[in-house]
């Protein structure tokens, strides 16, 4: 229950509200899984659950990235390189990526939703002969608001990875599709039958993206989304991230969507 | 254990000692505002000697019994979790260094002797175990295992008791160290007292307490059997985890909200409900800051607030969830109910909401059945 204090090596700033800290891990044998978030702690201030959006192969960063919409992340977002920050974790499951080895693996993703994913998106890319197909599919709502752009940027100029990009609005600069993620499924190419889906991004998103993946012929056995709840503790102890049977902060944040039974989805559950 | 044994009411006032003695904080029910609250004791004088809670649905009174009896009453709006997790435990402190920060070690809690508690007050603490043991959350752990438990087995149940429905009293049955049966009819005024671990049997042998004969013993349980068949409430657990987790959708919950004030009292008096919330607080010199953690209620807006707004914003919802958890998605984490019966809940609900009326009303309206045509049996009674 104690935090680490943890010193920040550098911050970006990804977007107006948005940034990235490189910290110094916890430990010498501090570990994670793409997928695991930590609880990160300004002192004084509060603590607020924030993934881990580094690479897993790279157990001496740990790099996450926080929007500033509260007083706590705001806190965390104000600080500068040398300056020390509380971190408790990793917490919570992983995305499937053992599971997902041999077969097509479908990534998609709003907004800061591409955090989460990035390490799950490295791994790929460094174990990249394991998977079949793989696609990123993601949507923002402008292109100014695109997260890691330079990286996409290069992620789009691999011959190995698919990269699809949709923008809710645009001006005419942008060449590329308009409209909700889910209108990208037609233009992945991946095997319905076996493929995997990893999911993040607002609630009604994931939603509407799981219809649509069903749809497509995918199971829901191959369907994972990562849920946002109210998180205090990150150990199954505050209450506050049910969902259902689940405490999100242990039980996920990953779940695969055969778990994730119809009452999971329900209304204000 | 040991064969019961039978002490009186200075024997009562012997084994408050005894516990002093051996170092603990004995807290047990005592009056005050007319409402029976846990408090620090250290004689039988403390107990509400010769009371009565009259309960029923958002409503409590105490009354003379006209007897001398210790324990003439069931629970109040506490339960131990006052003790074992109290609000306001400052669970991290932290002071400002050049380094960053470092962590101040906390002191340790006192050792609790928990004086009359009933079984369904045995039995929440021991669903609140499944809940914090296991990741030694460092407030209830360190409270939980330094405590002793001095049981008393219920007589004489109130009208919003059912534990019998549950299996959790009026008996206890395990992890108490010693239990209590009190005895009063005419003449006879004694305590039938059972050990129930090594250290309870060891406080009972400093305490000049005598066999107790056949008789008193069977008389002694003929109580709490009568006890057991006057519960002035029953909930069907048949089937009920699924039952409520089939059951989100029932437009009942809609109309329970309507009623429902959101005010939290039954989370707050519930001996099982164990969310909570964190507040951080710092020196004005930001030199020091600390983590004290609250009770925090599911049924508040702020307790599913994530950015853009509350997951569960109307009472309905707030009241499903609360009801699932206790009945249905409590069993899938905890492998047990997360309600003992001790009917806090009705009693402390300011419009009278009670938790056995709405699961059977679930059950008269089960979304399953009313879909197929299939008659509830009230339907058919009738």
């Amino acid at each position: 229950m104690h935090p680490v204090p943890c010193r920040v090596r550098s911050v970006v700033r990804e977007l107006d509200d948005t940034f990235t800290l490189d910290l110094e891990p916890p430990s010498d044998d501090w570990s994670f899984v793409p997928g695991q978030f930590t609880m990160l702690y300004a002192f004084g201030v509060g603590e607020v659950p924030i993934s881990i959006s580094g690479d897993p192969g790279d157990p001496t960063r740990l790099v996450q990235t926080i929007r500033a919409v509260g007083p706590v992340s705001d806190a965390l977002t104000s600080v500068v390189a040398g300056d020390v920050v509380g971190v408790r974790g990793p917490f919570g499951t992983a995305w499937p990526m053992e599971f997902a080895e041999g077969r097509d693996l479908l990534i998609m993703t709003g907004g800061i939703g591409l955090a989460p994913l990035r390490p799950a998106i490295l791994h790929t890319l460094e174990h990249r002969d394991r998977y079949g197909n793989v696609t990123l599919l993601y949507g923002a709502r402008s292109p100014e608001d695109l997260l890691f752009a330079d990286q996409l940027q290069q992620w789009r100029g691999r011959f190995d990875l698919e990269v699809l990009i949709t923008v809710d609005h645009a001006d005419r600069m942008w060449r590329g599709p308009v409209g909700v993620v889910t209108s990208l499924i037609n233009r992945a190419s991946f095997d319905p039958e076996s493929a995997v889906a990893l999911v993040c991004g607002p609630e009604i998103m994931m939603r509407f993206t799981i219809q649509e993946l069903e749809r497509s012929g995918m199971t829901e056995d191959r369907l994972y989304v990562s849920m946002e709840r109210n998180m205090k503790c990150g150990i199954g102890l505050c209450g506050h991230c049910q969902l259902g049977k689940f405490f999100v902060c242990k039980d996920g944040p990953v779940l695969s969507c055969a778990a994730m039974t119809g009452a999971c989805w329900t209304r204000e559950v | 254990m040991s064969e019961p044994l039978v002490i009186d009411r200075e024997g009562v006032d012997a084994l408050i000692e005894a516990l002093i003695d051996r170092g603990y904080e004995v807290v047990g029910p005592t009056v005050r505002g007319q409402t029976i609250l846990y408090d620090t004791i250290t004689s039988t004088g403390d107990l509400p000697v010769g009371l009565r809670d009259r309960q029923e649905a958002g409503t409590y009174r105490l009354e003379e019994r006209g007897d001398d009896a210790l324990f003439g009453y069931v629970v109040g709006p506490q339960s131990f979790k006052k003790y074992l997790t109290p609000p306001g435990t400052v669970f991290w402190k932290g002071l400002r260094t050049e380094d960053g920060f470092e962590t101040v070690e906390a002191a340790a809690p006192p050792r609790y002797a928990f004086f009359g508690a009933r079984p369904c007050e045995v039995a929440a603490m021991r669903i609140q175990d499944d809940v914090y043991l296991p990741v030694a959350d460092g407030v209830y752990t360190e409270r939980r295992e330094r405590s002793f438990t001095v049981a008393v087995n219920c007589t004489e149940p109130a009208a919003t008791c059912f534990c019998a429905s549950l299996g959790t009293g009026p008996a206890v049955s395990v992890g108490y160290d010693i239990a209590l049966t009190e005895v009063l009819s005419g003449e006879h005024h004694f305590f039938l007292a059972e050990a129930g671990t090594d250290i309870g049997e060891e406080v009972l042998s400093d305490l000049s307490a005598r066999p107790a004969h056949d008789e008193e013993v069977v008389g002694a349980r003929r109580l709490v059997v009568h006890a057991s068949d006057h519960m002035g409430r029953t909930l069907d657990t048949d089937g009920l985890k699924e039952l409520l987790s089939a059951n989100l959708t029932n437009s009942i919950w809609d109309e329970i909200g309507s009623r429902c004030l959101t005010c939290t009292n039954c989370t707050m008096v519930c001996p099982t409900c164990f969310c909570s919330t964190v507040e951080d607080r710092q020196a004005l010199d930001g030199s020091s800051a600390e983590r004290v953690r609250t009770w925090d209620s599911c049924f508040t807006l702020d307790f599913s607030y994530i950015h853009g707004g509350p997951v569960r914003s109307s009472p309905g919802a707030r009241y499903r969830q609360w009801i699932t958890h206790k009945l249905s998605t409590w069993h899938d984490q905890f492998g047990s109910s997360g309600c003992v019966g001790c009917g806090r809940c009705i009693t402390w609900c300011p419009v009278g909401i009670d938790i056995t009326k709405e699961a059977a009303a679930v059950r008269e309206r089960d979304i399953r059945r009313v879909a197929v045509g299939i008659p509830s049996v009230r339907e058919v009674l009738e």
